[in-house]
């Protein structure tokens, strides 16, 4: 089987814009969590989130310019934006803009939202209410359309190899890359970038996630301390936005120009719960089939893994999934494992969770080092477990599996490995 | 006259981010401003909000040029 490595990284986060700039902020502990600004939150019950710094570009800001052309922006949602800017980020980061035909069509693109262009179809809808159908733009469509990610950075690049798409909710980015990575195994692509972007933080965003009660509310007055996963003062998730994207590439391929070569895709692995919209049920067993069907795939027993990126979401799912991890590599080699959830310090970025988490797993194999989860304070449950309570920990992390969760009850793991 | 011409003027560099000197009477928004197809039926929209008028399909397809836009305008105002 053709091996499948990444070679390309790209971050837009709410803590900072660009992947080093992410990771030694969530290092640091520091949360990206606030007070909203994008709307004005005085209606919503939950008026935080983690929004993505906006500004010149300096200090880790986040300045759509520097990505596109003030003229084409107008004409997207800014999920398709915060997109394209972590998509230029791992291509440039790879070093992949070929100009070869033959290259251009080895090369596909696979990304993914969970909502997608949210923001706009409100706006639109609230337009063409007051001032009739015929006001509706013409890039109305084409910048709201989830796949319109993969299609503008298959534009921009030229690249012509598989144009493909993901939507599974808050697996979007686990699913992405997984899928990503079985296209270039099976051979229809060499290179692909994929990944996860979303921009839901809006008010019919919030008021959405409010009416699910999936949202935490009682944080206000601290929004940095909303999110704290496996913390028995949890109360639901944090909207965070922003991309993750991946350059991957089949690993002969890699080596063959000299690549960098930041870690192996070894496994991935896919489950269904069958159980309800919104919950998982009580032992989330499909969240074990995933973790279990992944590892098989990579060829590894669940014992060797050194850390999870946890799903983590700080809900009451925090716990269920705790013990599936348990569960699946057991007493002996829980003790030995550590286990975080970074989405304590960027929120829940839905449709680019997966993406951002498989990045900090693959930066945690570099820089051997886990990333801590602020906020927990009073663990809700015991483990053996090291859940890297509000410290980072350095360690050996040779195997990492990174876990995403999705309403619809789809579940995602993929297992990223050193390579040596 | 002018007035027409210096608003759909504006709009025109708005929309398209081309200099205002490129945008002269002959000027195509297609072949020599970079609008595409999609460009051209919101720059239709943007004349009709500005302007207070509608622009059937038909009348649409007919203005191609900076020129061919205020004089259709001129005409319907």
């Amino acid at each position: 089987m053709r091996r499948v490595v990444v070679t390309g990284l790209g971050l837009v986060t709410p803590l900072a814009d660009g992947v080093e700039k992410s990771w030694e902020r969530i290092l640091d502990c520091q949360s990206g969590a606030g007070k909203i600004t994008g709307f004005d939150p005085s209606k919503v019950t939950t008026q935080y989130a983690c929004e993505v710094p906006l500004g010149d570009g300096t200090d880790g800001t986040f300045n759509a310019d520097k990505y596109m052309d003030p003229k084409e922006q107008r004409k997207v949602d800014t999920f398709i934006m915060f997109g394209m800017a972590a998509a230029q980020q791992a291509i440039e980061d790879a070093g992949w803009m070929p100009e070869d035909r033959e290259s251009l069509e080895r090369t596909g693109v696979l990304m993914g939202s969970g909502i997608g262009g949210l923001n706009s179809i409100a706006n639109t809808a609230v337009m063409m209410a007051e001032k009739g159908p015929r006001r509706v733009s013409p890039f109305f469509v084409p910048g709201a359309l989830i796949n319109l990610i993969s299609g503008q950075v298959s534009i921009k690049y030229g690249f012509r190899g598989p144009n493909h798409a993901v939507v599974t909710a808050c697996s979007t980015g686990a699913h992405a890359i997984g899928d990503a990575s079985r296209l270039i195994q099976h051979g229809d692509a060499d290179v692909m970038v994929a990944g996860g972007a979303e921009a839901a933080i809006c008010e019919i965003g919030i008021a959405g996630f409010n009416a699910c009660k999936a949202l935490s509310t009682k944080y206000n007055d601290d929004p940095a301390k909303a999110s704290r996963p496996w913390d028995e003062d949890r109360d639901g998730f944090v909207m965070g936005e922003g991309s993750g994207m991946v350059v991957l590439e089949e690993y002969e391929h890699a080596k063959a120009r000299g690549a960098k070569i930041y870690a192996e895709v070894l496994g991935y692995g896919l489950s269904g719960d069958a159980h309800h919209i919104t919950a998982p049920p009580p032992d989330h067993e499909g969240a074990e089939r995933a973790m279990r069907a992944a590892c098989r795939n990579a060829g590894i027993e669940p014992t060797q893994i050194d850390y999870v990126n946890a799903h983590g979401t700080s809900t009451m799912a925090d716990t269920i999934e705790l013990g599936a991890v348990e569960r699946l590599v057991g007493p002996e080699a829980a003790a030995k494992l550590t286990m975080s959830s970074t989405k304590s310090a960027t929120g829940h970025l839905l449709g680019a969770a997966g993406a951002i988490e498989a990045i900090f797993s693959i930066l945690a194999i570099r820089d051997q080092v886990a990333p801590p989860t602020i906020n927990l304070d009073n663990p809700a449950v015991e483990t053996k477990i090291d859940l890297c309570a509000n410290a980072k920990r350095e360690r050996k992390i040779d195997i990492a599996l990174s876990n995403s969760f999705g309403f619809g009850g789809t579940n995602a793991s993929v297992v990223f490995g050193k390579v040596t | 006259m002018s007035d027409v011409a210096d608003r759909v003027r504006k709009i025109v560099v708005e929309h398209l981010g081309v200099e205002e000197d490129k945008v002269t009477e002959t000027a195509s928004f297609i072949d020599d401003l970079g609008a595409d197809s999609l460009d051209t039926v919101e720059l239709v929209m943007a004349f009709e909000e500005e302007f207070g008028i509608e622009i059937p399909d038909d009348a649409a397809e007919t203005i191609q040029t900076f020129g061919d836009a205020v004089k259709f305008i001129n005409g319907a105002q």
